[in-house]
């Protein structure tokens, strides 16, 4: 860089050789809460992928007394009503709490992004049918419409997954919405026009990109709200019974609150922790994201 | 010269910034006497509105009064506890800001508004506060006042909501009146109807006026006495004829030279205006001690850069802080 | 006049709203493996196809799909949802013996939420450095984070099982038979730890919405007025300051009533509680399809009409939008 084009660009300057992912991960590791929620998301999706192989006690099979205390027997988080391992549970529960969580989120972020960007870019009748789409969804109850079509159509991991995304979209929309009306009326967008650009270059190329920053921070986020979705509707038992996952493992011990409460204790923690960690790393992604704040 | 009304004496107002304390308002003294209208002139971030919102009371939590005196007839407001500024606010000194658009609360009628200054500093019931507000309304020259005082805010024009803001400030008939910029924001026809607004209240009211702007016009239009603020200091201070007739510093006069139609002597003909070159120093080059308009200015020597020229008389009741001892208007653009 | 137009505008929109979920209820009923005849025949322990065709025949579901929804959305007009085959009631009657609870565990778990929210809220803004400041940002990640169902189990092991100030759940002790206001106090000691619960997830929500837009009121213009003004400080912020604050509050309560809705399907089963959430779950699992889908109605007419009462209110709030003349 010349010394004089320095001059002109004092504001950019600090980051001008760098790329900017490196940027934004150079931002995001001077946000301690976000690098804490990052390294406890990482060991559990680690403990989750990794974790069946090594404690290979099936989840499934009754190895105890029901009921067994925390650290009774060489069973570090004891058993369920049916005297199964709950620490096999949770680590297997992991997997499927976190698969269907991503799919859901990432099947919510595409029909977001979707309808978001249509109606944010036309105007008239589309945008017109999209707002009233996004109204509508706004208003239905979602867990319930949820557990309707779990309901009808079966308690199977893609109906389960469906369900939950199928709900969950209206935000992204709004988000992707609102950035479009921003970003169309500016004056790169404008020029994209004025050169004959299509619709869909402009929208696919010139505006979503500058669009993504919010939407990334909000997909984050819409991991951690899917996978409450997902427990949530496993604790009604409205799960797949051929897998365990959190959720379920609180719903098949609903009963026993008073008796023994440590059994839904531990896996609705570990639905916490992992939410928790996810809402500090889109946190931090916002702060990092935020170009308002990266300049101070 | 009758007793000053206000008179503040070497205030310095410290802001905290991330590079340091920084003086936003350095060393700053004058004074206004009863019924006079004192223009405040200098281009944006001079520290005018600081000044003014030092004599209220009312800076940001970062500012902070560091030495100086702010006396309202001889009460100092600068140890004044705040329910006795609450007391004083609105009641002995109040402010009209130069936003109208913003500065009334959207959610309350300008009548409730209005009454509520009243309620608050005269005591007065409900309905004789309304009755008031209406009187007022129709002072600051509002049609149909009865009506417009059931109105919100945003069903006024700009004009109309800063005839309400002036009609809050002159509620209770304060000893000073701050006018922050107050016609900024309007139309120039809207302008001359509230300065003129203002000289008939005050010829009314006896009301001191401060008026803060950043057009050397308005002050001749309103002011009788004027004082040029530069980089949070006074650079010149004098009686309007006078400063526009005879501008010392550099500063003033680059401010005079900005206005078209004031100097009409210079040359029959249109002539380009002039601007001053260069913007005001950064806030962290706040008080150093040398002179801060020197990067700019054409008579700019070693003295300049070294040391802060201090306020000297150099005719009566004129004032300047500048190391040149006869700059004149003809020197400089010659 | 301006007011009245505009709700019957947005009455009508609630109306179109309903009328799409009928809609698609009606389709999910068809899409969905099993009808009413299958439903009706395991119910009876089985039936042949002569009589599974009489009973298509007797629901109409022999004629064109598009006879059989105008069919269903007329029955619907007249509040008739069908009938229930697993508790021998009509829907709506069953419906509307559950909706108070429901109603009274949503309402006073959104009170809750938003005066406790904006407390805080006001609170932290005056003090954006303060210690109250720090706990708002803390408790909006927990409250978003923890699922509610296991705060509410939580609650009932420490306030239920560890310490027994509160009962388990239920809406009140069927032991014994109270009346008048007695039997309100028991269903309020009853309603304690489930609406906490319920408000827990939202009073995050709330108090970080008027954390920040307290804090943006707080350094308006007409703010620094109203201090010019000689006002008190009190009256600075809860007279001029909360109700502009107040604004995005109200807004953002109806935007998640119906995710309040769904915390209280959740929140009901943990304790219990006897309306449309416990009912819900309870015709999921005995396939009642024609309850299941009542509720959904149901509950989205409780979404609508919170909705427009939001509406309402902040148009109360808000003269701006009241008295526009456009």
């Amino acid at each position: 860089m010349t010394k004089q084009s320095s001059l002109f660009k004092v504001d950019h300057e600090d980051f001008r050789d760098e790329n900017p992912f490196m940027e934004i991960f150079r931002m995001y590791l001077k946000n301690y809460s976000a690098v804490l929620g990052l390294l406890v998301l990482l060991l559990i999706v680690f403990i989750s992928l990794i974790g069946p192989f090594i404690y290979s006690v099936d989840p499934f099979e009754m190895v105890w007394l029901p009921f067994t205390h925390p650290g009774e027997q060489g069973f570090i988080l004891g058993t369920d009503y049916l005297g199964r391992d709950l620490l096999a549970q949770i680590i297997h529960g992991g997997k499927v709490t976190l698969a269907v969580g991503c799919s859901a989120a990432l099947l919510s972020v595409v029909i977001g992004i979707t309808i978001g960007s249509l109606s944010g870019f036309y105007s008239g009748w589309i945008e017109e049918l999209l707002m009233r789409i996004t109204e509508f969804f706004q208003v239905l109850p979602t867990l319930l419409f949820s557990m309707v079509i779990v309901a009808l159509f079966g308690a199977s991991l893609p109906v389960i997954t469906f369900a939950i995304g199928i709900v969950s979209w209206t935000a992204v929309a709004r988000i992707t919405r609102a950035e479009f009306l921003r970003i169309r009326e500016l004056e790169y967008v404008t020029a994209s026009r004025s050169v004959g650009a299509r619709d869909i270059y402009l929208i696919m190329r010139v505006i979503l990109p500058n669009a993504l920053p919010p939407i990334v921070v909000q997909a984050t986020l819409m991991v951690g709200s899917a996978i409450l979705f997902e427990a949530g509707l496993s604790f009604l038992g409205l799960s797949d019974p051929n897998v365990m996952s959190w959720g379920a493992i609180m719903g098949n011990n609903r009963q026993y609150i008073l008796q023994e409460g440590f059994v839904l204790m531990y896996p609705g923690m570990a639905i916490f922790m992992t939410v928790l960690a996810i809402s500090l790393v889109g946190d931090g992604l916002n702060d990092s994201l935020n170009p308002k704040l990266r300049k101070r | 010269m009758p007793d000053p009304i206000l008179s503040i004496k070497n205030l310095t107002v410290v802001f905290k910034t991330r590079s340091g304390d920084v003086p936003v308002i350095d060393d700053v003294s004058f004074s206004i006497a009863p019924r006079e209208i004192l223009g405040i002139v200098g281009e944006s971030g001079c520290g005018k509105t600081m000044t003014s919102l030092a004599i209220m009371r009312l800076m940001p939590e970062q500012g902070k009064i560091t030495s100086g005196s702010i006396r309202l007839s001889g009460e100092d407001l600068v140890v004044a506890s705040e329910a006795r500024m609450c007391g004083l606010r609105g009641n002995e000194i109040s402010m009209v800001f130069q936003e109208p658009m913003t500065a009334l609360n959207p959610v309350f009628s300008v009548g409730e508004q209005i009454a509520e200054v009243l309620k608050t500093h005269q005591g007065l019931s409900n309905s004789e506060a309304r009755e008031h507000a209406i009187e007022l309304l129709e002072s600051v020259k509002i049609p149909l006042p009865s009506q417009r005082a059931n109105d919100y805010p945003h069903q006024l024009s700009g004009g109309m909501r800063q005839r309400v803001m002036i009609a809050i400030a002159l509620a209770c008939k304060p000893k000073v009146l701050i006018a922050d910029e107050p016609t900024t924001a309007l139309d120039v026809t809207v302008q001359a109807h509230i300065f003129e607004l203002l000289h008939e209240l005050r010829d009314q009211t006896g009301t001191s006026i401060i008026l803060i702007t950043h057009d050397m016009a308005s002050v001749a239009e309103m002011a009788e006495r004027v004082m040029v603020m530069y980089a949070g200091r006074k650079v010149e201070e004098g009686p309007v004829e006078e400063i526009l007739k005879n501008p010392l510093h550099p500063y003033t006069q680059g401010l005079i030279r900005c206005v078209p139609h004031l100097k009409e002597t210079i040359s029959p003909e249109r002539k380009d205006l002039h601007e001053i070159p260069g913007i005001v120093p950064p806030i962290s080059h706040f008080g150093r001690n040398e002179c801060l308009f020197a990067p700019r200015c054409c008579f700019v020597e070693d003295r300049c850069l070294n040391q802060r020229p201090l306020d000297s008389k150099r005719a009566a009741k004129h004032l300047t802080a500048c190391w040149q001892e006869n700059t004149n208007f003809e020197k400089v653009f010659a | 006049m301006q007011f009245i137009s505009l709700t019957l505008k947005r009455v009508g929109f609630g109306v179109v709203l309903l009328l799409i979920v009928l809609i698609l209820n009606f389709f999910l009923m068809h899409l969905a493996p099993g009808d009413i005849a299958d439903t009706i025949a395991i119910d009876a322990g089985g039936a042949d196809e002569e009589m599974m065709d009489a009973i298509r025949k007797d629901y109409g579901l022999d004629l064109p799909i598009w006879e059989q929804l105008l069919k269903y959305l007329a029955k619907v007009a007249v509040l008739d949802l069908g009938y229930s085959f697993y508790y021998n009631i009509s829907v709506t009657d069953l419906i509307l013996e559950r909706l108070p609870a429901t109603l009274l565990l949503v309402i006073s778990a959104q009170l809750l939420a938003i005066t406790v929210g904006v407390v805080l809220g006001v609170i932290a803004a005056r003090n954006p450095q303060g210690i109250t400041s720090h706990f708002v940002t803390v408790l909006a990640l927990v409250g978003y984070s923890a699922p509610v169902f296991w705060t509410g189990i939580m609650l009932i092991i420490l306030f239920s099982s560890i310490l027994p100030i509160f009962p388990i759940g239920g809406l009140m002790d069927v032991s014994i038979e109270r009346e008048g206001f007695a039997k309100m106090l028991d269903i309020l000691h009853h309603l304690v730890l489930p609406s906490i619960t319920l408000a827990s997830i939202f009073v995050a929500l709330y108090s970080r919405l008027a954390r920040a837009s307290m804090l943006d009121v707080l350094g308006s213009d007409y703010v620094r007025t109203a201090k010019a003004k000689g006002l008190s400080e009190f009256l600075v912020v809860y007279k001029h300051a909360l109700r502009n604050a107040l604004l995005p509050v109200v807004t953002m309560a109806g935007m998640v009533f119906s995710g309040v809705i769904s915390g209280a399907v959740l929140v009901e089963t943990v304790f219990s509680w006897p309306g449309l959430g416990t009912l819900a779950v309870q015709a999921i699992l005995a396939r009642d399809t024609p309850t299941i889908l009542g509720i959904l109605f149901f509950s989205s007419f409780v979404v609508v009409v919170a909705n427009l009462l939001t509406d309402m209110l902040y148009r109360i709030i808000d003269p701006r939008i009241r008295t526009s003349n456009d």
